[in-house]
């Protein structure tokens, strides 16, 4: 059982919360990943470990609401135990000073994108994130990431705030501009990535991107999370869940995220978690 | 507890064989290949009696021979003569502590009943479900009594891994005054007797008693801890464990590496069975994690695994469930009664075929199943013959869903994350022999699957128990 220290709500669909972890929060590094499930009969979810407080004990999650287990975390208050907490899971971000690093965040990946852009700019990198949403009101840590980067590039696809439009645009503006860019880090919606990864592709900028597939136990005992990546199978829970975005191929990550799209339908709709 | 050791002596034997083997009833196939529960039902108090009667008590008895722990087995069956059931019971665990898993899962057939003297010339004593008998028995009239544990030696034992091998190390040292905790990685202890088998061949409940029972003796059982994750072994051996033993199973699966592969609706055999017994994905939506229910499923390979997910399968609506496998049924490595329950239930078996590529729709779910025929060939490496693909004999056949349940392979976390614990090529942990389970770091041992590649629940206990004979002599010479 790990105690749930604070849950807040950041925008309309996505939470905050921080969660009583010792030993996760002192093993952790950027990249990796907890298994959270709420209830014995709950679902066992992958969420990336956002931050951690080897003083308090914590660690920190960043989640969308889109699924009955985020629902019922989203209504989980502070002093509720989640039922299961297993980390830290993956293999952590490879880091070193590789000069200049692009982090793009996209909707809830910027919460992903957070402890890359921490470990970069520790590691002595000069880091530019680009962050974006689809509208001001779900963008999410600014603040946070402003403190910690170089530079800092804000867009929303209704141009409420920021620059007008997305952020492959802007990361697209930022190489004309020549800016050296060294590496590139993209985290989002999949389809996001895919089209980061064809901006950065002509230039031969190495792209990192963290896959989110679906996972049972995470720990490379059953191949439900597996990725193609250059023509290999390789499992996003062990082997990843960062991989080198040219060469991966994003339409199978896709299609097999959709396997259970009419059982998650039926899942939510039977979740009373917010009545 | 002093236990009284059973007489042993052969009289009346002439009348005995009259007697024939007893039938364990079941649940009917049709009925059956709709539901979860346990499809044997178990002996009644007069069928075990009739059975044990059968023994012939032999003053060398074969049967133990065959026995990876070395379970007395005449003595407990002379106890079900004397209708002492929960005597019998308590006799087993005084060597092997999982005898309700054992009677279920065990392959009798070619241990202990396959040296049964009654064997050579008619039908050997059913020691399996003798075993069983006991073991419910005990359970269900509430007899289970925790022995008494001997003082505290002081000395602390870490065991990586809840399974088979880990429990009976565990129970062991615990029995020696050793203080020992268990770490398993997911959120329910049992290793494979959880994720792995099924509720119909292994129900849950008497895995949780089998648990419960080690948590009664001292035991400490901490779930959610991924060793080689969290905390390391060296960790372990540095946070003040004296010992450790790793029984962390094959738990990597094995794919074909075949195009398409990735195909939605198609499984690792772990992944689905998994889903199915961890999650409860048959119960979904009662529980959250789905399931997918194919129509027209093909399940590869042909061990025990194999006919687990093949029968998962029917009982979750599948309407033509194949067992596909490139030899033919004589090289079948699964229990020929799992393999006759599947027949039973109505799964078909397609021999002598491989898959050599799937097709899929536009959404990317698996809708066929490109297939080669085979024929057997000169003998291979492990004495079958091989199967030889014939040429121009492609079919495709339709399916919706498919389960590869061709082995499992070493899952390097805990490896890796240990410097100086020596691997072979496999991947699979080096020990120095059988007989102690002993690995390249002092102090750490290991049994089961990590050290032989997939094998069967009762191996990994009998590997287990040397070991923690082994860990209990170390333990008491070290400072």
């Amino acid at each position: 059982m790990n105690r749930i220290v604070n849950n807040t709500q950041l925008s309309e669909n996505v939470f905050r919360m921080i969660i009583n972890a010792p030993l996760i929060a002192a093993k952790r590094k950027a990249g990796q990943f907890v298994v959270i499930m709420t209830e014995e009969k709950g679902e066992r979810v992958p969420l990336t470990i956002v931050d951690s407080d080897i003083d308090a004990g914590t660690v920190t999650i960043i989640f969308q609401v889109v699924g009955k287990t985020t629902m019922c975390l989203a209504a989980m208050k502070e002093g509720e135990d989640l039922f299961a907490v297993l980390g830290p899971l993956g293999t952590p971000t490879e880091m070193e000073n590789f000069g200049t690093a692009v982090v793009v965040g996209g909707g809830v990946g910027i919460g992903v994108a957070y402890p890359i852009i921490k470990a970069l700019k520790e590691a002595g990198n000069k880091v530019i994130a680009i962050i974006g949403a689809r509208t001001k009101d779900i963008l999410i840590l600014e603040d946070e990431i402003q403190k910690t980067c170089d530079k800092l590039i804000v867009s929303t696809d209704d141009g409420s705030h920021g620059v007008h439009g997305f952020v492959t645009n802007v990361l697209q503006d930022l190489i004309d501009s020549g800016e050296v860019v060294n590496r590139v880090y993209a985290i989002g919606p999949v389809i996001m990535m895919k089209f980061l990864c064809e901006v950065t592709r002509p230039y031969k900028i190495k792209t990192i991107v963290s896959l989110n597939p679906i996972m049972v136990d995470a720990t490379g005992m059953c191949g439900a999370c597996r990725v193609a990546v250059g023509g290999e199978t390789k499992f996003a829970c062990v082997d990843g869940p960062e991989f080198d975005g040219h060469g991966v191929d994003f339409d199978l990550l896709m299609n097999r995220l959709r396997m259970y799209n009419d059982e998650e339908e039926e899942a939510r709709k039977g979740c009373r978690c917010h009545e | 507890m002093k236990r009284r050791k059973p007489e042993r002596g052969a009289d009346v034997m002439s009348k005995k064989e009259k007697i024939p083997r007893q039938n364990m009833p079941e649940q009917d196939p049709m009925v059956r290949s709709k539901n979860f529960d346990e499809v044997p039902l178990g002996y009644t108090e007069e069928q075990a009696l009739l059975e044990a009667g059968r023994c012939l008590q032999c003053k060398k008895p074969q049967c133990i021979e065959g026995c990876p722990v070395d379970v007395d087995i005449p003595g407990f069956i002379k106890l079900i003569t004397e209708k002492d059931f929960t005597g019998a019971a308590r006799w087993i665990k005084g060597t092997n502590s999982l005898p309700a898993v054992c009677g279920r899962v065990c392959p009798q057939e070619s241990q202990c009943e396959s040296l049964c003297i009654l064997g050579k010339k008619g039908e050997p004593v059913a020691v399996g479900r003798l075993e069983r008998f006991v073991a419910d028995y005990e359970r269900n009239t509430g007899a289970v009594q925790v022995p008494e544990t001997p003082a505290p030696s002081g000395k602390r034992v870490a065991v990586v891994g809840s399974g088979p091998a880990g429990l009976t190390v565990a129970g062991d040292l615990v029995k020696c005054g050793h203080k020992v905790t268990i770490f398993e990685g997911l959120h329910k202890a049992g290793g494979v007797l959880i994720y792995g088998i099924p509720e119909f061949r292994l129900p849950k409940d008497i895995v949780d008693a089998e648990i419960s029972y080690l948590e009664k003796m001292g035991v400490e059982v901490v779930t959610n801890a991924v060793i080689g994750r969290g905390k390391t072994v060296d960790d372990l051996l540095n946070d003040g464990f004296d010992a450790v033993f790793l029984g962390v199973g094959a738990g990597a699966p094995v794919f074909m590496n075949i195009p398409g592969e990735n195909l939605s609706g198609i499984y690792s055999a772990n992944e689905y069975l998994t889903r199915s017994n961890l999650m409860k994905a048959y119960r979904f939506p009662e529980y959250d994690t789905p399931i997918a229910r194919g129509k027209n499923v093909a399940v590869l390979g042909a061990g025990n695994v194999t006919m687990d997910s093949a029968r998962t399968a029917l009982r979750l609506g599948a309407e033509n469930v194949s067992v596909v496998y490139r030899r033919t049924e004589v090289e079948m490595p699964a229990r020929a009664e799992e393999v006759h329950h599947a027949k039973q239930e109505g799964v078909q078996f397609k021999l002598l075929t491989n898959p050599v590529e799937y097709i899929g729709d536009e959404n990317g779910w698996v809708t066929g199943m490109k297939c080669i025929q085979m024929e057997l060939g000169e003998p291979d490496a492990s004495g079958r013959r091989s199967p030889v693909p014939i040429k121009g004999s492609e079919f495709v056949l339709d399916v919706d869903m498919v389960v590869v349940a061709i082995g499992t392979n070493a899952n390097p976390v805990v490896p890796v994350t240990t410097p100086g614990l020596e691997t072979n090529k496999w991947g699979y942990i080096v020990v120095a022999d059988g007989e102690t389970g002993r690995t390249s770091r002092e102090g750490v041992y290991a049994g089961g699957d990590i050290v032989t590649g997939s094998a069967t629940v009762i191996l990994a206990m009998g590997a287990a128990k040397k070991a923690a004979k082994a860990m209990d002599e170390y333990l008491k010479n070290k400072k």
